[in-house]
């Protein structure tokens, strides 16, 4: 065996009580970092399945993103016309069928045309502002979890009344309206009807559970007074990050705004990208401690054996090979501790996952979510052993320059 | 004819600090293959660090060191390291063995680092070295099962593994009875008369008295030097300069 492994093989396994500490400062600082990154990344995986299993993967409306020009301005450079409805203004999107049946040809996922129009929904005296979302049953199910957040009634139902809607929970209760209870749905003075609840949803999403009310697109379209309107398309993708590239896509062939999930939920996207930050940092710190094991049990080994150290240097080891004995026995400690620390991050983990606790948005009852990956235990390892090596190098380098006169002649 | 292995010009060790002080004041020597050097003198007399100058683990302030002609003030330390592991062989009052190793291991150590041999060699050579020093009972036993003066012979052993040209040794026989430092002493003579260079530190008088040359240092210079046996270097070869490189 190389003479430099071997001595430091010898000084490890002849102290076995500093080698355990040192092992075990390194495990417990590995097997935390695993659990917090597991549970950081679950958390957030989680968060982010739940917002596109919600949301509609690209939503298409018939907004545009800039206002049109006239007709005018386009033939002539000198014309200027301002605060002028657009001529080619119409509310809605243009020969809907034609757009779905184009988009439907390339997508990678199923659409569903909608009419959406706010609304007043009364009973029982009160009144309260709502979202009314007009959908064909057969085609939502494909698009939306909404047949699987059905807490009573199913999507089906729609057709089982005239004028039927299924409500949020949340708008439920706020209302005080269940199951065949008949609401009014009102948009302005013009277009009032009663309808039926024949359901009641539950996305998870409090501000949707709050505020939709689905209906038949047919009755959506007699509230928004544009009968055969479509003013909505919503698609669900069979890849959810591809929404961006198929809104850009979508946008550059209809010129109808189209925003994919991940441009509606900018403001949170970005808000995990500091979260990513503040774990990374906690993870660092954590590794950071565990580093003053090793320095610690480094500095106290080369230490008790600065007499070793003068001989050897004073036989005639080059310092760098002396120092390189205690970056190796770091090494080794580091090196055992991380595929411990593995260990133990791995019953951290199972041992979360176990726990269940109630969400108080959704109401469920879930297990903590814990994303498992062989990344998280690769970096965290390969970090662990770095910043094993460093933690030694500085005592094994301060401990190796003295002089081997100064302690051979404080040994004599 | 005798051949010089170590010549000092000038030698000037000051230790700068609070209280300066000078350990070496101007010491000019020359050590010729295969004599036994006896060092002596007073506690803090610089005859230490005479010897720890002599062995190159320590550098002087002023002068220059010749080891078989070749200058080592500008020398890096690892070159130093190469050379004290090739040329010089180490004894200290305390044995300074690696505790977790075993006497044959300790003995290997030097050689392994130098590498030249290979290993069943090394371990051959080590055996031999061992026995010659009556260890071969001893070779498996870790320091701490040998007495003090079994410790010290395979110190000696250790500091004669790369056949060094000069061994060095700082009260060697300091810490032993009588028995062993009679023991040590005649290992180190018979060293000497095998033709190397021996250069021992010693308070012991007696032991002094049977080297070839004894020197005594007082406040950093050579206060006395005695010939006590074989013949004195001839006029035209006594130390003047540096030699000429070999």
């Amino acid at each position: 065996m190389n003479l430099l492994f071997e001595i430091a093989w010898t000084h490890v396994t002849t102290r076995i009580r500093q080698t355990l500490v040192g092992i075990l400062g390194v495990a417990i600082g590995v097997g935390f970092t695993i659990m917090i990154a597991g549970l950081m990344e679950g958390s957030q995986r989680d968060f982010i399945r739940q917002l596109v299993d919600t949301l509609p993967h690209v939503t298409v409306s018939d907004e545009r993103r800039s206002a049109s020009t006239q007709p005018a301005e386009r033939e002539y450079a000198a014309v200027q016309v301002t605060n002028l409805p657009a001529a080619d203004r119409r509310a809605g999107i243009k020969n809907p069928n034609t757009v779905v049946a184009s988009i439907e040809s390339w997508l990678p996922g199923a659409i569903s045309p909608s009419e959406q129009t706010t609304a007043l929904i009364h009973y029982g005296g009160g009144h309260v502002g709502v979202t009314v979302t007009g959908i064909d049953p057969r085609r939502e199910i494909r698009v939306s979890k909404l047949a699987s957040q059905m807490q009573q009634g199913q999507v089906d139902d729609l057709f089982r009344a005239s004028n039927a809607v299924i409500v949020g929970e949340a708008l439920a209760q706020k209302i005080g309206a269940q199951v065949r209870s008949t609401v009014t749905v009102s948009v302005g003075e013009a277009h009032s009807l009663s309808a039926t609840v024949v359901g009641i949803f539950r996305s998870g999403v409090h501000q949707i559970d709050d505020t939709q009310v689905f209906a038949l697109l047919r009755t959506a379209q007699v509230l928004s007074g544009q009968p055969g309107g479509i003013n909505q398309l919503r698609l669900r993708l069979d890849d959810a990050v591809a929404a961006k590239d198929v809104a850009g896509r979508i946008e550059a062939q209809t010129g109808y705004k189209s925003v994919s999930w991940q441009e509606a939920n900018a403001n949170l996207l970005s808000a995990f990208t500091v979260r990513a930050f503040i774990m990374l940092t906690v993870m660092a710190a954590m590794l950071f401690t565990s580093c003053f094991a090793t320095y610690n049990i480094i500095s106290t080994i080369t230490h008790e054996k600065r007499h070793d150290i003068a001989i050897m240097k004073s036989l005639g080891m080059r310092e760098a090979f002396v120092r390189g004995i205690f970056i190796v026995e770091a090494a080794i400690m580091g090196a055992v501790g991380i595929v411990a620390g593995w260990g133990l991050g791995y019953l951290l983990c199972y041992g979360l996952s176990r726990i269940t606790f109630f969400n108080p948005l959704s109401g469920e009852i879930i297990n903590v979510p814990i994303y498992w990956t062989p990344t998280h235990y690769a970096a965290v390892g390969a970090l662990s052993l770095i910043a094993c090596a460093a933690a030694a190098f500085f005592p094994a380098r301060k401990a190796t320059r003295v002089h081997p006169v100064e302690i051979i002649r404080g040994a004599a | 004819m005798t051949t010089t292995v170590i010549q000092t010009v000038g030698l000037v060790r000051r230790v700068e600090g609070a209280i300066s002080h000078v350990l070496v004041n101007g010491i000019d020597l020359s050590v010729s293959k295969g004599e036994f050097l006896a060092i002596t003198g007073p506690s803090g007399s610089g005859k230490s660090s005479l010897l720890y100058l002599l062995g190159l683990l320590d550098a002087p302030t002023e002068g220059e060191i010749f080891v078989g002609g070749r200058a080592t003030s500008g020398l890096t330390e690892s070159e130093k390291a190469d050379l004290r592991l090739k040329t010089c062989g180490f004894v200290f009052q305390f044995h300074f063995l690696l505790p977790e190793f075993t006497a044959l291991d300790n003995v290997l150590l030097p050689m392994r680092t130098l590498g030249r041999l290979s290993m069943p060699d090394m371990r051959a050579k080590a055996l031999a070295l061992l026995t010659s020093l009556g260890l071969a009972e001893q070779v498996d036993k870790r320091p701490n099962q040998l007495s003090g003066g079994q410790r010290q012979r395979v110190a000696l052993a250790r500091a004669l593994a790369n056949d060094p040209a000069i061994i060095v040794a700082d009260e060697p026989t300091g810490n032993l009875d009588t028995a062993s430092t009679e023991q040590v002493f005649g290992v180190l003579r018979d060293i000497a008369s095998q033709g190397r260079t021996v250069i021992v530190v010693t308070h012991d008088p007696g032991l002094a008295a049977r080297a070839d040359r004894r020197i005594q240092i007082v406040d950093g210079k050579i206060a006395q030097e005695t010939w006590l046996s074989k013949e004195r270097p001839a006029a035209g070869q006594a130390p003047s300069g540096p030699v000429e490189p070999s």
